[in-house]
């Protein structure tokens, strides 16, 4: 209660806070109605993971940093061993939705947009910050579906959130994971170990050059993992940070162009069966690779251009 | 040489390569890679748990779920449908671009209409072949898999580099902590207007392309049948 009551601390922080805790506790919502469902195949394995994990939403910043480390290391466990399960969900039918259309119509784009203009809204506007923005978007968007419609109760909301986040199950921690390796690769010293071994064939200090074996590599990186986010965090600690951004670079610019020449090799491979392989199977192709032949000219395209734009706005 | 540091890449490339589960790899890396850097169990654990409580902006996605599943509940798909629907007696080719300006206007605001399953398949396709056959023409097999591959194209293109443009959205959020694990603060605002142009760009490639191919494809599966029409 102190933190809140902290005139020091910003209202921005506070009520980012205040959207952990929410958060929190859709996501225990979703551990404790796991636990109690007797359709779920893993009551106890499914309730471990999303119970520790909203704790550490929820409460993570009044709680020792060893505890939350051990909390991480317990909700892997049943995630790693296959037992984070989906229980009953209630699909909406297509006669719902499409009833719900009938009803609602065109109407129904409003609180869909509602919350990436709150998201800019306060960014630009206010000191707040994006995701305090986020935070009230949806609390409008909520409040127009409410009005809508009389069957969206309080609780349709969260049993949805519940089934979606099910859905997504333990990948939820996914990002959050990445980015702790970033700080552990970071700590360990590993950027430099990198930096030192690029150092033999990229010249130290022709940022171009950086950028060009950055950009490459991004892409590179995630044709052979398949994921951007995995290399975006190695990349930029190795390359990315002392080849580009210790010469002066923009690290806007650079940081986020890089993820999006990751992009340009998540269109190239197969390892992103997501993206291109699942969706051959739902359209029936015929060629398993039907879907990134459809892609190398873009993605080729993409990489020259943001290679372009990096080098000229550095 | 400190090499052994690497380590804990290599465990994420094989990994990750190999399919191997996701949180077992990274789990993994982090576990050799703070023992090989001197670290130690205590360290891990407290970078760790530090770094995943200052990161957790990350799972603003979870405050999302509590209206995307009720939206798709009071039937946004429907009216997506309703909405590309309003484009008629077109080509396949025009039928993907318009799908790739929808898609792409959307994502900027992290709304999406269900996938390939959910919107390519019953939605997109089905318009595109009416196209063809509302020009007397038969489906060709060959052709109608060119037309699945360029839709799911459009439907990956516009929503990786349109999603982007979501501020708050994880791409940002995860560029935002690597950074300033290097000592770089940026505002997540900035990271997004930096991407408008590439953004623009990557749709608009999309489009060219895939109308380009489409008109090719059409050529080469019908133009003999008009040239006999008009002899």
């Amino acid at each position: 209660m102190t933190f809140f009551m902290n005139p020091e601390v910003a209202l921005g922080t506070k009520l980012l806070e205040v959207i952990y805790i929410v958060m929190g506790l859709v996501t225990l919502y979703t551990g404790i109605k796991n636990i109690n469902d007797k359709e779920n195949p893993s009551r106890i394995g499914t309730g471990i993971f999303w119970c520790s994990l909203g704790i550490v939403l929820a409460f993570g910043r009044w709680i020792p940093k060893i505890i939350n480390g051990i909390l991480i290391i317990i909700m892997t466990i049943p995630s790693i061993l296959n037992k984070v399960k989906i229980g009953k969900q209630d699909n909406p039918t297509q006669e719902e939705s499409k009833a719900a259309f009938n009803k609602i119509g065109m109407k129904i784009f409003i609180p869909a947009l509602t919350i990436g203009i709150f998201a800019i809204i306060f960014a630009i506007f206010t000191n707040l910050g994006a995701l305090v923005g986020i935070g009230v978007g949806i609390i409008v968007s909520i409040a127009l579906l409410m009005v809508y419609s009389s069957e969206n109760k309080f609780n349709v909301f969260l049993k949805d959130s519940e089934r979606l986040l099910s859905t997504v199950g333990p990948l939820s921690m996914l990002p959050m994971l990445l980015a702790s390796l970033g700080a552990i690769f970071t700590a360990a010293g590993v950027g430099n170990v990198i930096a030192s071994l690029v150092g033999n064939i990229v010249p130290q200090g022709n940022v171009n050059a950086g950028i060009v074996v950055y950009a490459i590599g991004m892409m590179l990186f995630t044709m052979i993992m398949g994921n951007a986010f995995a290399a975006i965090t190695v990349m930029t600690v190795g390359i990315g940070g002392p080849f580009v951004l210790a010469y002066g670079a923009d690290p806007v610019l650079i940081g986020m162009i890089g993820l999006t020449a990751g992009y340009c090799g998540t269109l190239c491979t197969p390892m992103a069966a997501n993206f291109n392989i699942v969706p051959v199977a739902m359209l029936d192709m015929k060629d398993r690779m039907g879907v990134i032949k459809n892609q190398v000219v873009p993605a080729l395209i993409m990489i020259v251009f943001q290679i372009i734009y990096m080098i000229a706005l550095k | 040489m400190d090499l052994i540091k690497l380590l804990g890449i290599l465990i994420v490339v094989i990994g990750f390569a190999l399919k191997k589960d996701s949180i077992l790899i990274i789990l993994c890396a982090a576990i050799v890679t703070a023992l090989v850097g001197g670290l130690g169990i205590t360290g891990l654990l407290e970078i760790l748990g530090e770094s995943f409580v200052s990161n957790r902006s990350m799972a603003i996605f979870i405050l999302i779920m509590l209206v995307t599943g009720t939206l798709e509940r009071n039937g946004l798909k429907e009216a997506a449908a309703n909405l590309i629907g309003k484009v008629k007696g077109a080509s396949p080719g025009k039928v993907i671009g318009a799908y790739g300006v929808m898609r792409g206007i959307f994502a900027a605001f992290n709304v999406s209409f269900g996938g390939v399953a959910g919107f390519v398949r019953p939605i997109i396709m089905p318009m595109a072949t009416g196209a063809i056959e509302a020009s007397g023409k038969e489906v060709n097999e060959d052709y109608l898999e060119e037309i699945k591959g360029m839709s799911s194209g459009m439907e990956n293109i516009a929503w990786f580099f349109c999603q982007v443009l979501f501020v708050g959205g994880g791409g940002g959020l995860l560029v935002q902590s690597t950074l300033a694990s290097l000592g770089y603060n940026v505002e997540l605002i900035d990271l997004v207007k930096v991407e408008i142009p590439v953004g623009i760009i990557a749709v608009i490639v999309a489009i060219v392309y895939y109308n380009l191919k489409d008109k090719k494809l059409n050529k080469k599966y019908y133009g003999s049948q008009r040239e006999e029409e008009k002899a």
